[in-house]
């Protein structure tokens, strides 16, 4: 199938998935507390009936700017299954990332913004290990593009150990759960009330959920190009990761945000560069 | 979202005990979240005195329509037992309108989340309500 | 020829001019005149040599060499003075010491030297002249307004604006000269020529701190004429050519030792680690001089060296070490920049750090990382000159450089703020300008085959991940708009015309460039490193269109978006303050029933990316480099 129509499966398929992830989250993370938790469909309803209320907007540009936030975060995924320069890919993602902040700050009540200035704080924290992992892609594959790294028949997560562990380090903090989750959690969970989105509501909200499901999507094609040299275990793999981060979430409280920053920079270094060095090395 | 008035916290703890696995209210789709943008459902414990007057009216004016107030307990019902103090000015019901009354001193949690359900009815009459007029 | 012959010979003009008449209008109607001719000659050199290779004329050298040789003596002198009356005697010691090679090479070895082809012009260029003359130029524009407005706030400070604009006109033409320059004794000339310049601009207020900070400048950039100097005496010595393009078609076989010297000249005159810290004191400079001079202009001319030697550094230690201390430059000051608040100190980090990715990127040295390193260069001026221009127009209606007084400004002076604004986004925002340069310079680093691929990679990858804290953190704070929207602007209103222009300009031009930058690349960038290197470099065709449409959709969704919501009936809210809200924001109930005002405040992470700490880090670590650069050229 050409990549461009699986783009577009991604752009049509991505909320579907992302909410069914969201609700199989919640249930998991309540069977785990020994509660029973909500429907699996109950992300959906969330979703509809943030799109039912009256917004209410502290500032006119809040809303253009989550649009954007939404619309690029759908360009990067379309993009990476399309086959796009993922290095490309997660600059677009990076831009996303500054829009959302942008809408933060806009608002400017103390919670939003302290909630911005935490989410640029995590940003600088994971794109280290973001650009690492991808010139490591590059180094075994030698190519940024989804389907020729599949195709390439590498098994990337043999040639990139300390990549793949340090990459899913931080992608406790891009899934927004703790201990990493200082802007805002996606769970539940208070972050001095609702971090980086205590000022928006209603439809807003919606198209930052929504966002966020597009983004979870995303990061699991990506890790699952580490381990995607079978299909099914690959899949397999990733589901595992993925209960893994929930498992994480539930067993570790918040760090504060210098323990954070530290780590990921940490890891980034020992895992992520002394991978890249030791692939420089052998490939000499 | 869970506001406290003046409650001697006996409501609020009960309030907290829903939100464990024995009694369990996200079974209802129902979560606690301490921002009243993104809360749909107002609790409201412990009743209004003269300091908390603004505060209440602020925060219900900044949840987004439509939205549902439940009184729990009899403090915010009516003022119970301190409803002839000077400070107190009665139940929440003096400050912005009621939807559920959930009476008790303290409060269940069975009462709450059935006053919780009460009020997810509520909503949906409201939304059509808010509909027809939208359409209409 | 001529066009070339003009645009360095016609500057001088308005220079003289401008120097000798005090009047305000005058000065005004001559800047902007003379400006909008030095811009058609630009385009019109732009337009005629476009499609040509390398075009290499002579002209008859004895009369020049001999002109440059006494006025090189007679800034020597003025040094020299200059030292000792201000009691910097070092000044004096480098400027005897510099003059003292040119003047031993002059009279026991020139007469050996016999430069044929003197002038040239190709496609680097083309783009350096295009640079120099629109953005050179409209910065004079913009100094007409802006000096106005700052002797007007500074009536203690003498007038001498006939000075000043004297200097910048000199400067431009000297600008040209070192572009057109084959014979590196004529470059050598100009050079020293904005190191005058730039003293001169940098003491202009004649204070203390500008005195002191002038002899830092200095006392650097003749260290930097100093190894040119010798470079030059070397070369004669030895035979070796003393034209740019036979140096650099001299690959493999020319000794290192001059190629390190000039390679030393560019560190010190791009204002790499730890030559940086003369740029940070040039901030104390008039705006146009911070712009011009130490943006956009002067310290592209260290870089366009380097960059021009590119092909000579590819694949030798020599060229590691440069890129090594481009390396440390880039991340040390990306990390200083985290902590400063003094918008024009963080403009200046930014500067130091991204000419450091340029420095990193031509020491290199390969195809690759050369498309990337020209194309910094182009971005980088036109977003940087655009940023300093607004902070100094901001400098003077709000009495603050600091980012915190910034608050709002969306709301005071909307117009102005969308220009700082795209200046940002000009910076480090995908799919804008810097963006692809460094994105196509992670790619090329990933592809050299030495030990430098894991060390370039590291260093770009922690320096650009906190380029986006600090710049979100500024666009956030100026776009927050906490107080109501204002019906006029009379702050904006008060800007004056010259000013006003020359950012609209540029403003275009950052949106622009991103929207041609294929154009440009494939007419004036890829041929230019096919003529130098024999073979191409690019990014891709599907790269280019996704790029083009994402500028597309980056300025027009917002745009969409905001008018769409005017029609749509949200309802206006207060933010959450805990319920304690008074006011439309901001002023909130607090205790004791005082009204207090919110106020907020960026992080600046100090203790992580303080100033101090990452300066020696960079500058010791820097200064080794340097040293191993040296010690490994004799080899």
């Amino acid at each position: 199938m050409k990549p461009l129509y699986i783009g577009l499966i991604y752009v049509a398929a991505a909320p579907l998935l992302g909410g069914l992830l969201a609700g199989f989250d919640r249930i998991l993370t309540a069977r785990m507390q020994r509660r029973v938790g909500p429907p699996i469909l109950q992300p959906f309803y969330d979703l509809f009936k943030l799109l039912q209320k009256r917004t209410i907007v502290v500032n006119r540009l809040q809303n253009p700017y989550i649009f954007c936030h939404l619309v690029f975060m759908i360009a990067t995924g379309f993009l990476f299954f399309e086959g796009s320069d993922i290095l490309l890919i997660i600059f677009v993602l990076s831009l996303s990332a500054v829009f959302f902040i942008l809408a933060a700050y806009a608002s400017n009540s103390p919670y939003s913004f302290i909630g911005a200035e935490r989410e640029l704080i995590l940003i600088m924290t994971y794109e280290p290990m973001v650009i690492l992992s991808l010139v490591g892609i590059y180094m075994v594959t030698g190519s940024f593009n989804f389907y020729e790294i599949i195709g390439s028949g590498k098994v990337l997560i043999k040639y990139l150990p300390g990549v793949f562990a340090g990459f899913v380090y931080i992608l406790t903090m891009k899934l927004r759960k703790s201990p990493f989750d200082l802007s805002y959690s996606h769970h539940v969970h208070q972050e001095l009330v609702k971090g980086i989105t205590s000022d928006f509501s209603g439809r807003t909200l919606a198209m930052i959920e929504m966002a966020h499901w597009y983004e979870n999507i995303f990061l699991l094609g990506f890790i699952y190009i580490f381990v995607s040299f079978n299909p099914w275990i690959g899949a397999a793999i990733v589901a595992a990761i993925y209960i893994f981060e929930i498992l994480i979430d539930n067993v570790f409280a918040r760090v504060k945000w210098q323990y954070a920053f530290r780590m990921g920079w940490i890891v980034a270094f020992f895992l992520g560069f002394s991978n890249i060095v030791v692939l420089y090395i052998m490939g000499r | 979202m869970h506001y406290d008035g003046s409650s001697c916290n006996g409501c609020d703890i009960e309030v907290l005990a829903c939100l464990t696995p024995m009694y369990d209210v996200e079974r209802f789709g129902v979560i606690n979240t301490g921002n009243p943008k993104h809360a749909d459902i107002l609790l409201i414990t412990g009743s209004v005195n003269e300091q908390n007057v603004d505060i209440v009216k602020n925060l219900y004016d900044q949840m987004a329509d439509p939205k549902v107030v439940v009184a729990v307990g009899i403090c915010a019902c009516s003022g119970g037992i301190f409803a002839e103090c000077y400070n107190v000015k009665g139940g929440v019901d003096k400050v912005i309108p009621v939807d559920v009354y959930v009476q008790g001193c303290a409060a269940r949690p069975e009462s709450i989340i059935d006053g919780v359900v009460k009020a997810l009815g509520v909503i949906e009459e409201k939304k059509r309500t808010m509909n027809e007029v939208k359409v209409g | 020829m001529n066009t070339l012959l003009f645009l360095v010979l016609f500057p001088l003009v308005p220079a003289f001019l401008l120097l000798i008449f005090p009047f305000q209008q005058f000065r005004a109607w001559v800047t902007r005149l003379s400006v909008a001719t030095i811009i058609a000659g630009s385009v019109y050199a732009a337009y005629q040599f476009f499609f040509t290779s390398a075009t290499f004329y002579s002209l008859p050298a004895h009369y020049i060499d001999k002109g440059m040789f006494v006025i090189e003596a007679l800034i020597a002198l003025f040094i020299v003075y200059a030292g000792i009356r201000y009691k910097k005697y070092l000044a004096s010691i480098l400027a005897i010491l510099s003059f003292g090679a040119m003047a031993y090479f002059e009279f026991t070895l020139a007469h050996n030297v016999h430069i044929e082809q003197n002038v040239f012009i190709d496609r680097l260029s083309v783009i350096m002249t295009l640079i120099i003359g629109i953005i050179g130029g409209l910065i004079c524009v913009y100094a007409i307004g802006y000096m106005k407005d700052f002797h007007h706030h500074h009536k203690e400070m003498k007038d001498k604006r006939r000075f000043f604009f004297f200097v910048l006109f000199v400067f431009l033409s000297a600008m040209f000269g070192i572009v057109f320059s084959n014979n590196i004794i004529w470059l050598f000339f100009f050079w020293e020529i904005t190191t005058l310049a730039s003293f001169l601009l940098i003491g202009y207020t004649k204070t203390p701190e500008a005195i002191n900070n002038s002899f830092r400048a200095i006392i650097m950039n003749l260290l930097g004429g100093l190894a040119f100097a010798l470079a030059i005496v070397y070369l004669a010595k030895t035979g070796g050519p003393l034209e740019l393009d036979k140096i650099i078609a001299g690959k493999g076989a020319i000794a290192m030792i001059p190629v390190a010297l000039l390679c030393f000249a560019g560190i010190t005159k791009s204002a790499q680690m730890p030559f940086s810290s003369w740029l940070l004191g040039a901030m104390v400079a008039p705006t146009p001089t911070s712009a011009l001079l130490h943006s956009s202009t002067m310290v592209k001319a260290g870089v366009y060296i380097v960059i021009r030697l590119a092909p000579v550094l590819q694949n030798t230690q020599v060229g590691n070490m440069v890129a090594l201390v481009g390396g440390i430059t880039f991340v040390s000051a990306a990390f200083i920049a985290v902590s400063q608040s003094n918008a024009k100190k963080l403009l200046a980090y930014s500067t130091v750090s991204n000419l450091g990715l340029i420095i990193a990127c031509a020491g290199i040295g390969s195809e690759a990382t050369v498309w990337a390193g020209v194309f910094l260069i182009i971005f980088h001026a036109i977003a940087k000159s655009l940023l300093f221009l607004c902070v100094g127009t901001i400098e003077h209606k709000l009495g603050s450089r600091d980012i915190e007084n910034m608050d709002s400004l969306i709301v005071t002076m909307p117009g102005l703020t969308m220009m700082v604004i795209i200046g940002i986004c000009g910076m480090f925002i995908a799919p804008f300008g810097m963006l692809i340069s460094k994105w196509a310079a992670l790619k090329a680093f990933i592809t050299i085959p030495s030990y430098m691929s894991p060390l370039m990679i590291l260093f770009i990858a922690y320096g650009s991940a906190v380029t986006v804290f600090f710049w979100t953190k500024w666009m956030g704070k100026i776009t927050a708009a906490n107080r109501p929207a204002e019906k006029t602007h009379p702050l904006q209103k008060s800007i004056s015309g010259d000013e006003w222009i020359s950012e609209l300009i540029h403003a275009l031009f950052t949106v622009a460039i991103c929207f041609i930058f294929p154009l440009v690349s494939a007419f004036l960038v890829e041929p230019y490193i096919s003529e130098v290197y024999g073979s191409a470099a690019g990014i891709g065709k599907s790269n280019y269109i996704i790029m083009v449409i994402m500028v597309a959709l980056v300025i027009l969704l917002p745009l969409i978006d905001f008018f769409f919501q005017r029609t749509l009936k949200t309802k206006q809210g207060a933010a959450y303050m805990a319920g304690r809200n008074e006011s439309p924001n901001r002023v909130f109930d607090a205790s004791l029933g005082m009204k207090r005002e919110l106020s907020l405040k960026n992080y600046y992470l100090e203790n992580i990316f303080g100033e101090k700490l990452h300066m020696r880090i960079g500058v010791i670590t820097a200064t080794i480099v340097i040293l191993v650069m040296i010690g490994v050229s004799f080899i």
